[in-house]
């Protein structure tokens, strides 16, 4: 770098510092070609991180929050317009932008094989931090990430939320003015998550830092001091999450239902003009509306089949981007007022347990995944198994499906044992994989074709279930899409209208939501109430404690144990305290696990 | 039942056949293999460089070396001066042999005495000289048939009238490209098949297909249906070119071909299944393809014969379905054998087959985790 | 104590070492960096298994399938003998070939079972004395030894053929001495093979094998590393950080350099102690022809994972582009100079082709400079060509 050019940067930053930003955005656009198709990831992209405080990029999947992250560090090129940080172009300086910042990529790049202090001193040596300063820097960070005890641990080891924090603590090894984090905190449990945005806010306090951080989750923008919102590469906005929120002041309702009607009155709100959102949350249901009205008008205008009372609550971060989200939609014209699946109710009696679990047990090797556990889903149920990544819920789950076979205890699913009944047994049950497994060179059609056969379905009727199912799902203008170039929204409907092509009376849904954005989210539960509700008994995983509503009963599992199991009102009712009246679920959950660890380190003792 | 397999086919083709990359490598790779062997891989020597140092002045002499000139298997590279040019021209590699023939040669032929020519070799590649050694050979035998017959004197009590059956000219080409028949179509299938339940597993769908109502038995026979189609015709279109591009009769009964071929892809499919089956992800699917590519064809006589094993190797030959259906191909092709001798060799690979095909099915199941 | 209260422990006048912390830009080499970074790489290959079986597990097992499995040194080559009327001269004959360890007679009763025999691959050849054999061998002289041979295998076929020949010969020789006659064999010829006089093909095809599992392993250990590192993610940690790409690649290059080395030492090791192949050239020599062309299949290795995205592709690339060309294309069995000249020339761009040569004369000719030098000078242009454009393609950059 010559003299002048020193100069000029020295200025540029110094006009930054005044102004309070570390970085700038300016109409940056990249295309990604996959296929035939060009994907514009961003468009037109423009915003400003300011100094000192914590941004939230907030975006679903896909909305070219990583895209942006990676040109900011100088890992991709834009098509056209610029990012600067502290002064410094992304792209043309981009080593002393990297000298400058902290960066942690989605899923951080710790060596699995070397031990925690290995990844450290990697980490230190790159940074080429002096031998003299490395101790205390690293006591300073293992006290802070609570890593200390595991410093000869190999990193793969780690639980999730543990790998996650040694990764924040790799990137800010060289104490960065500008840390950038890709969605720490995906896949984490509740209380690592929230372990982790203590560290976040520590660096802010004491070191002065700026912070950008990208999530999916909505609860986590209220976190932030600033949002930036993204979606298909454009954007939509920046502001503080509460001028978000208060924008929809008295649009936001809790109604609730009388007994058993949460599900039919959600579905018709759902149709009604004037709404917004309407959710399930518990035996409740939230609802959001396009103008403010009071309580009285809301139980006077709306729905007048079910009966509800309703009463006004603060609006939350998460019913202004649902609104925005529609907005836009809506003036491109593609919002479609779809209908939910149709289905041929299935008989049964409410007390009847389809499926029924007895100290289940699963070991790999000397470790147990699944240590005895009991639970029963009845008839028409929707039935949750909650719990971070590694509790054991997708081992249960695969068990149940019976493409695991048990190590212990006893289990039914439709009065038979899938692992070793006949084939025939198989077609009570519809079941959608994780990451919407589908065949990725077949196109829709192609798709619904072989499932159709594969569930054995011949002649008239498989005609008439593909026909219904590209006409439930819309997906009749994409019929001849290859599934691999769907959209992931689209990609999770065709999924589960594959599961459900034999109309099967149990559906296993396996982290059904997992990166769909929040309207597709919305829209599927749509359709597995509306199965609930003709009888169909539905058995769900999840991580996202948020889903955990949406659930009549529902089990919280950690490290292969049950920790609780009931309603969510029953759940979150052992948790309120006076100072926290209404816990959310994440709250109960992060309460059960500390409990639970409190009585593990006593019967340590 | 049958609905069930024929959707599972028609799913397999369309993803093998609608991705550009995966259709590539079902016809570059053979046809680009076939030329490459066709013409490289070769026992046959041509244009072998050699030096000469000529001491003899007579015409014997002269007229031994213009054999070797004649021959289109000899190159001349130098003539040399002295015994010490010797060893330089070998080290170098600049020739493979060097004919020295002495002062009194052609004297001594003269004189019915015993007349020598000392070849020296490069022994570096000792199968590629002792190929040419031989063709050195059969130059001096002809020139002292010839010499003979214009010169009188004793005959020698026999001679040896060899014939080679099934491939007159001894041309080493013939063996190697029938061989790619079996080489090429066992590549082709197992890469099909190693993959895909490997492939189904890394993308979840496989989890899907378990839980539908399909018998193990279904899936597998669904599951081999494209590497069988697909594998004959590879092997058809081989053949195909064998016979009218490098014209290799075929002599011998199609249909015993395709018997052998079909229970030699049975055996293929058995194992690249299985391998498939024991793998999670694509990559495990990959080497295990390759760890059991490589020894197959080293150990099944592709290139070099079994009989020179040591017999504990060559008792391992013996679970190599290459192995049986080399000696198919190369029978058919250039013995014209029958249904009856090649029964050895057909029983064996369907056995290898059945047993690989059910392991794989078990697997399906058990290696869930 | 909950895990959130740890964390509160923090020195809160700690002040971080932000302004010491290499805030420069540098785009030389950094010792400390390249130091951490061969560091992370040795730790890595230590605790994974897979790159130690790469390195040492598949060379031995290469070795062995390869060094007893091919082989194209014919002994006991079962032939048939039929003999229409026996007599003195033609056990003579025939006993030439009972105490040659070439061949393995059997004795059949006529000329219909011997030809069964071949097609039922029982016997490679037929020996068939005629009955007037003894009775054209007295009166004319040039009696036909009638050989038929299965020229299935042309190559097994020639090198039976040349045995026969020898056996007749020696024959010949005999039955002159015995009878105390000078018969009319004008030209003799008598051979010496060098570097190899007793003829092992074993000691040609190891040298030749060392070098084609050397170029297997150089481009699949660096290949799929480089690969799994992209796959895993932390390849984009480890940008971001103000690492040199060349920093990466020499961090790379060293360690798996080191690795690739010690399987060459073991593989010299087993073909020197297990299969007996001599070792005539010098140690050095073998070194340095080993290290260059080492380092050429890493860059070959590193070139395959710039231009393949995971390891599965990486794998696939460095499996075809290496094993069947080595194979095939690098002198290792089939005769270049006989190949048609546009393959010859193709062989040109395999590097294995000189790897096979130098290794052939360091281990059976010994020190032959001109060769080891114009085999070093090729594969020091290889290796230069791949690195300028691993140079030009490598980039601090995801795309």
């Amino acid at each position: 770098m010559n003299h002048e050019e020193g100069n000029n940067a020295r200025n540029e930053s110094l006009a930054m510092k005044k102004s309070g930003l570390c970085m700038t955005i300016e109409g940056v656009t990249k295309d990604f070609i996959s296929g035939k198709r060009t994907v514009r990831a961003l468009d037109n992209f423009s915003a400003s991180v300011k100094k000192g405080i914590v941004t939230g990029l907030i975006g679903p999947d896909g909305a070219g929050k990583t895209t942006l992250m990676r040109i900011a560090a100088g890992l991709l090129v834009p098509d056209s317009g610029h990012v600067s940080i502290l002064g410094m172009d992304s792209t043309t300086d981009f080593l002393a932008v990297q000298s400058s910042i902290g960066y942690m990529p989605q899923r951080f790049g710790l060596y699995e094989d070397l031990t925690v202090q290995e990844n450290l001193d990697l980490y230190a040596d790159l940074h080429d931090i002096p031998a003299s300063k490395r101790q205390a820097r690293y006591d300073e960070l293992m006290n802070m990430t609570g890593l200390a005890p595991f410093t000869s641990r190999l990193a793969g080891r780690l639980s999730g939320g543990m790998k996650q924090k040694l990764g924040l603590a790799c990137s800010l090894m060289n104490v960065p003015e500008l840390l950038i984090l890709d969605e720490p905190t995906v896949g984490v449990d509740p209380v690592s998550r929230r372990e982790l945005w203590e560290i976040v806010y520590r660096q802010v306090r004491d070191e002065n830092m700026s912070v950008l951080l990208s999530t999916a989750y909505l609860d986590e923008a209220e976190r932030c001091q600033e949002v930036i919102l993204i979606h298909e590469g454009i954007f939509l906005g920046q502001d503080s999450p509460e001028v978000f929120s208060r924008s929809l002041a008295g649009n936001s309702f809790m109604l609730t239902p009388d007994e058993g009607q949460k599900r039919r009155l959600q579905e018709e709100l759902s149709h009604t003009d004037g709404v917004v959102d309407a959710i399930i949350l518990g035996s409740k249901v939230r609802l959001v509306t396009e103008e403010p009205v009071d309580a009285h008008e809301v139980e006077r205008r709306f729905c007048k089949n079910t009966g509800f009372r309703a009463e006004s609550v603060p609006p939350r971060f998460e019913d202004a981007f649902i609104k925005l989200l529609r907005d836009r939609l809506k003036d491109r014209g593609e919002i479609q007022d779809s209908t939910p699946v149709s289905r041929t109710p299935v008989e049964g009696n409410p007390d009847e347990e389809v499926i029924n679990v007895r100290n289940l047990v699963r070991k790999f090797g000397d470790f147990y995944a699944v240590r005895g556990i009991s639970f029963s889903v009845r008839h028409g149920e929707i039935f949750g198994l909650l719990g971070a990544n590694g509790a054991g819920k997708s081992t249960t789950f695969r068990m149940l499906c019976g493409l695991l076979p048990a190590s212990g205890g006893h289990l039914m699913v439709a009065g038979k044992d899938l692992r070793t009944a006949g084939a025939e047994a198989r077609a009570n049950v519809g079941y959608m994989a994780q990451k919407f497994s589908l065949y990725p060179e077949l196109t829709v059609v192609q798709n619904l074709k072989f499932f159709s056969s594969a569930y054995g379905l011949e002649g008239k009727y498989r005609k008439e279930r593909i026909r219904w199912a590209l006409d439930s799902f819309q997906l009749e203008p994409l019929k001849d899409v290859r599934s691999a170039d769907l959209p992931l929204g689209y990609k999770q409907r065709l999924a589960l209208a594959a599961a459900l092509m034999h109309e099967p009376p149990i559906l296993f849904l396996d982290e059904p939501t997992s990166g769909v954005d929040p309207l597709a989210r919305r829209e599927f539960w749509r359709h597995i109430n509306a199965l609930a509700q003709a009888g169909v008994t539905v058995m769900v995983t999840t991580h996202f404690m948020e889903e955990a509503e949406y659930c009549d009963r529902m089990v919280i599992m950690a490290q292969g144990e049950i920790l609780a199991q009931g309603t969510p009102e029953e759940l979150k009712a052992r948790f309120r305290t006076d100072k926290n009246p209404n816990p959310t679920m994440e709250d109960t959950f992060i309460a059960l696990i500390e409990k639970h660890e409190a009585e593990k380190d006593r019967g340590g003792h | 039942m049958i609905k069930k397999i024929f959707a599972l086919m028609i799913k397999e083709f369309i993803a093998i056949l609608t991705n550009r990359k995966s259709r590539m490598v079902l016809v570059i790779p053979p046809i680009a293999q076939l030329i490459v062997f066709g013409y490289a891989a070769s026992f046959d020597l041509n244009n072998v460089p050699y030096a000469v140092y000529n001491e003899d002045p007579g015409q014997a002499s002269r007229e031994l070396l213009a054999r070797f000139e004649g021959s289109r298997a000899f190159k001349l590279v130098r003539t040399l001066d002295s015994d010490g040019d010797i060893a330089p021209v070998i080290n170098l590699k600049e020739a493979l042999i060097v004919l020295h023939i002495g002062p009194k040669f052609s004297e001594n032929i003269r004189r019915n005495q015993p007349a020598e020519l000392q070849v020296i070799l490069d022994g570096r590649n000792s199968n590629t000289a002792l190929i040419a050694l031989n063709y050195v050979h059969s130059i001096v035998m002809d020139f002292n048939q010839a010499w003979s017959a214009r010169h009188e004197g004793h005959v020698p009590p026999a001679r040896l009238v060899v014939r080679s059956w099934f491939n007159r000219t001894l041309n080493s080409h013939w063996f190697i490209i029938t061989g790619i028949v079996a080489l090429l179509t066992l590549v082709v299938t197992i890469e099909i098949t190693a993959m895909s339940v490997a492939k189904e597993r890394e993308g979840g769908t496989f989890d899907q297909l378990l839980v539908t109502p399909m018998t193990p038995l279904e899936i597998l026979i669904g599951k081999s249906l494209p590497g069988f189609i697909i594998g004959t015709l590879e092997a058809t279109f081989i053949m195909f070119m064998i016979v009218a591009w490098f014209h290799i009769p075929l002599r011998g009964s199609i249909l015993a071909m395709y018997v052998g071929l079909s229970a030699f892809l049975l055996s293929a499919i058995g194992i690249g299944l299985m391998i498939s089956a024991m793998s999670v992800t694509q990559q495990q699917g990959l080497m295990g393809a390759f760890l059991f590519l490589v020894p197959s064809v080293i150990l099944s006589g592709f290139a070099t014969p079994i009989e020179n094993m040591p017999e504990a190797v060559q008792a391992i030959t013996y679970l190599n379905p290459l192995r049986y259906f080399l000696i198919i191909v190369r029978s058919i092709f250039m013995e014209g054998a029958s249904f009856s001798l090649l029964w050895p060799q057909y029983w064996p690979m369907a056995l290898i087959g059945i047993l690989s095909l059910a392991t794989a099915g078990i697997m399906f199941r058990r290696r869930m985790y | 104590m909950s895990r959130t209260e740890k964390g509160a422990k923090f020195p809160a006048g700690a002040r971080s070492p932000r302004s010491t912390s290499g805030r420069h830009v540098s785009r030389g080499i950094n010792r400390t960096r390249l130091k951490g970074l061969i560091r992370k790489e040795m730790y890595q290959i230590i605790r994974d298994p897979s790159s130690i079986g790469i390195a040492f597990v598949l060379p031995v097992i290469l070795l062995l399938i390869f060094g007893y499995g091919v082989s194209l040194d014919a002994k006991h080559v079962p032939v048939a003998v039929v003999i229409d009327k026996p007599s003195r001269e033609v056990s003579d004959f025939i006993s030439g070939f009972r105490q040659s360890a070439y061949f393995r007679p059997v004795i059949m009763n006529n000329i219909k079972e011997a030809e069964h025999a071949v097609m039922t691959r029982e016997v490679d050849g037929i020996i068939w004395f005629r009955s007037n054999f003894g009775r054209q061998m007295f009166l004319e002289g040039n009696a036909p030894v009638e050989v038929i041979l299965n020229g299935v295998d042309a190559n097994k076929a020639r090198i039976t053929q040349g045995y026969i020949t020898g056996v007749w010969i020696k024959w010949l020789e005999r039955y002159a001495l015995e009878k105390g006659v000078r018969l009319r064999m004008p030209a003799t010829v008598k051979h010496r093979i060098w570097f190899n006089a007793s003829v092992r093909s074993r000691n040609y095809l190891v040298p030749g094998l060392i070098a084609i599992i050397m170029t297997l392993i150089g481009a699949m250990l660096t290949s799929m590393v480089i690969a799994r590192e992209w796959e895993r993610g932390t390849m984009e940690a480890l940008i971001v950080t103000p690492v040199s790409m060349k920093e990466i690649i020499i961090g790379k290059v060293v360690p798996y350099f080191f690795l690739g080395m010690s399987g060459m030492v073991l593989s010299v090791l087993m073909a020197v102690w297990i299969f007996h192949v001599p070792l005539r050239g010098s140690i050095l020599a073998l070194t340095a022809g080993s290290a260059l062309f080492m380092l050429t299949a890493i860059f070959m290795g590193l070139l395959i994972s710039t231009a393949a995205g995971s390891q599965f592709v990486a794998g696939q690339i460095a499996i075809v582009i290496t094993f069947l060309p080595a194979f095939i294309l690098s002198g290792f069995v089939f005769d270049i100079g006989s190949m048609p000249v546009p393959i010859q020339w193709l062989t040109h761009i395999v590097p294995a082709r000189y790897f096979v040569s130098m290794l052939q004369t360091i281990f059976l000719a010994g020190n032959i400079w001109p060769i080891f030098i114009t085999n070093c000078l090729w594969l020091m242009g290889m290796g230069a060509f791949f690195m300028m454009v691993i140079k030009k393609k490598s980039r601090k950059r995801l795309e």
